[in-house]
């Protein structure tokens, strides 16, 4: 299914509200100045705007993704509203079906409490870690994902920072720009890549578009799963210890859940050692930040690259003045490609549901 | 080999410089100062039998006419352009590289350069040590890499590497070369201009000639454009450098991956405060695992030289 005459956007800047996902459920201001611009949906005339199917938000979107969805759907902005939330939703949530969530917000139990009706909840994200996937299930509601629309970006993320850790690109950028090439020398030598045994913890989609690029570089794969996957020929392994123990590199694909919480935990490191790497293209929570923090001051492992971490935006202090880390801020996604997937694997879901086909990306138990 | 004067140009590998100290008559031309070197080496003529040179300093025709009993080169480094080769051939002096051990490496490094200058990867590394991520919360978008179209220029080993890698991308090949390779189904272009006006990164991976020497000029940057990102593994001089940087300060380049430059180990400032290039120190085989292989290359065609076996790695 195709946006037809929807424009890739370009590269550019693209305001996101910093959202804090430990926030208390509460009544939102109005979205500050500096956020998304939201335009109004002037094609559509409000007469027409009231047969639209109503799709509750809990937060603004994105101008493109507004601007793409609101002719044929008619928002619900609790934010906009001078009602305390809960009060907001028994006021006007009482007939919605479907939520739409772009960014970590929680949907937690309290929040589906308020809304008997809903039968969808619509992530723009592949991680459904902020929802409350088991109440969905017991109330009967479908939750969604972005399906496929990430997965080259985040494989590609994801190979980016390993060889950015092994041959040291940014550490030796940094040295360049501060003019000590002249000064200095050479630059201390790096770690060949061909030949290194990866281990991908989670072989889904993401994870497997990683094992197909790093084949490509001459490596190993190798792969914890919850269950082997009958087709695959990279060996298996049950139990995330003793993959990091045949491996040197340990690339962490995985979901978010309260089994995978901490996987990557001070066993899984010390079995790693000290030459391992850790790539980090998950959820932060899948790894025990602090104990990460101090193997890698202790060296007790090699280096790691992290997009994520456990309290976004905080990131620990001392991977600042470490050269063997890459640290990037949550932007494996960033490009207008997935963007536009994403966008369109939303809007396919919600068409989907509301003309009763199936759902393209729903999650699976 | 203990009788087998060699000369090493520059302190390139420290077990490279360990093993010929320990196995050979070394003499180490750096320890000289620049005006006093003509001397040192008049004194040692008779002894040098071999050179062992790199990317940074080779063999040049001063050197090789300084050094009647020179048999053999041995440079620790594919590229040879550091190396006067007529000279070579007309002294019948043996000249031998360092191919295939470092192929991977430094394909890995081009793939890894075009990643990250396109996704930004310093960028962002920079913004989270800076501490920015607190304060801030805009996020910018950046060029995705899979699926996008790489032009290589030289389709060597190095160049064959490189696409191989780029094709488990899904990156559609194409390749510029002095003849077109029928073994391969990746689209041949025959001229530069051309391979860059319908690529997205172009990378460079051919050998340094005199038919080579800034193959990536004005006209080419203006084909690859605003979108396009240049990625040079190879020499410093296969790039109009003064015309590369004018065309990232002015936008009409959209980036580039950098690892080597004209005039090495200066890099032009005026690339420092951009956040479309990565700029690395002439990296591309320097690991480990590679530099030993490199050595140990080296030191087997020196050994081979000296007790008449067959040479590993002839150049000439």
């Amino acid at each position: 299914m195709r946006l037809s005459g929807l424009p890739i956007p370009e590269p550019s800047k693209f305001s996101l509200p910093v959202l804090k996902t430990r926030q208390p459920l509460r009544r939102f201001a109005p979205a500050p100045a500096m956020m998304s611009v939201e335009k109004p949906a002037a094609e559509t005339p409000a007469v027409e705007r009231e047969h639209l199917p109503p799709v509750l938000l809990l937060r603004p979107l994105l101008s493109h993704f507004h601007d793409a969805l609101a002719p044929k759907f008619r928002f619900l902005k609790p934010w906009e509203s001078p009602l305390p939330r809960d009060e907001f939703l028994a006021a006007h949530a009482g007939d919605v079906r479907a939520l739409l969530c772009v960014g970590p917000f929680p949907v937690d139990a309290g929040l589906l409490a308020c809304l008997p009706k809903l039968e969808l909840v619509v992530t723009g994200s592949a991680g459904v870690n902020h929802i409350d996937v088991a109440e969905c299930r017991r109330r009967g509601i479908a939750v969604t994902n972005a399906g496929n629309a990430f997965t080259d970006d985040v494989a590609d993320y994801a190979v980016a920072l390993l060889i950015d850790v092994l041959r040291q690109i940014s550490a030796a950028d940094r040295y360049v720009r501060r003019g000590l090439w002249p000064i200095q020398g050479d630059y201390p030598l790096g770690r060949k890549l061909g030949g290194k045994r990866v281990g991908i913890v989670g072989l889904g989609s993401i994870g497997s578009a990683v094992a197909k690029r790093l084949e490509a570089f001459g490596c190993t794969i190798l792969y914890y799963s919850r269950s082997r996957k009958p087709s695959i020929s990279y060996k298996f392994f049950s139990n995330v210890t003793n993959l990091a123990a045949e491996s040197d590199v340990l690339v962490i694909a995985c979901a978010l859940t309260t089994e995978t919480y901490h996987i990557i935990n001070k066993e899984v490191m010390q079995a790693l050692g000290r030459d391992g790497i850790i790539i980090n293209v998950g959820r932060g929570a899948l790894v025990d930040e602090n104990e990460l923090v101090k193997c890698l001051m202790e060296e007790e492992i090699g280096g790691a690259g992290l997009d994520v971490f456990e309290n976004e935006p905080a990131v620990p202090q001392e991977l600042f003045h470490m050269d063997n880390v890459v640290l990037s801020h949550h932007r494996a996604v960033f490009t207008p490609e997935s963007f536009h997937g994403v966008l369109e694997v939303v809007l396919g879901n919600l068409e989907a549901f509301f003309s009763n086909r199936p759902l393209l990306t729903p999650i699976s138990e | 080999m203990e009788s087998l004067g060699v000369l090493l140009t520059y302190p390139m590998d420290s077990y490279l410089e360990e093993e010929l100290s320990k196995r050979c008559k070394l003499f180490r031309l750096w320890e000289t100062p620049p005006e006093k070197r003509r001397e040192f080496l008049r004194a040692n003529a008779a002894t040098i039998r071999a050179v062992v040179g790199n990317t940074a300093v080779g063999a040049d025709a001063e050197t090789i006419d300084a050094l009647p009993a020179l048999e053999i080169v041995a440079s620790f480094s594919v590229g040879l352009d550091k190396v006067d080769l007529a000279k070579c051939r007309e002294r019948g002096i043996r000249v031998t590289n360092t191919p295939d051990v470092l192929t991977d490496d430094v394909a890995d490094l081009a793939i890894g350069l075009a990643i990250a200058t396109m996704r930004r990867l310093f960028a962002a590394d920079r913004y989270v040590r800076g501490g920015a991520w607190k304060a801030k919360g805009d996020y910018k978008l950046t060029s995705k890499f899979s699926g996008k179209t790489v032009g290589i220029i030289g389709l060597g080993r190095i160049g064959w590497a490189i696409a191989e890698r780029a094709e488990a991308f899904g990156c559609p090949i194409s390749y510029y070369s002095r003849s077109e390779k029928p073994q391969t189904d990746y689209k041949y272009y025959s001229s530069v201009v051309a391979l860059a006006a319908n690529c997205n990164v172009l990378i460079v991976a051919c050998a340094l000639t005199e038919e080579t020497h800034h193959i990536v000029n004005r006209e080419v940057i203006d084909a690859l454009g605003p979108k396009g990102v240049l990625v040079n593994i190879g020499r410093g001089p296969h790039v109009d450098e003064p015309e590369l940087v004018f065309a990232l300060l002015e936008g009409r380049l959209g980036g580039a991956g950098l690892d080597v430059f004209e005039d090495e180990p200066d890099v032009p400032e005026q690339l420092f405060g951009l956040e479309n290039v990565v700029l690395v120190p002439h990296v591309g085989s320097s690991t480990w695992e590679t530099c030993k292989a490199m050595a140990d290359l080296v030191l087997g065609n020196l050994e081979a030289h000296v007790t008449n076996k067959p040479l590993l790695t002839p150049a000439l």
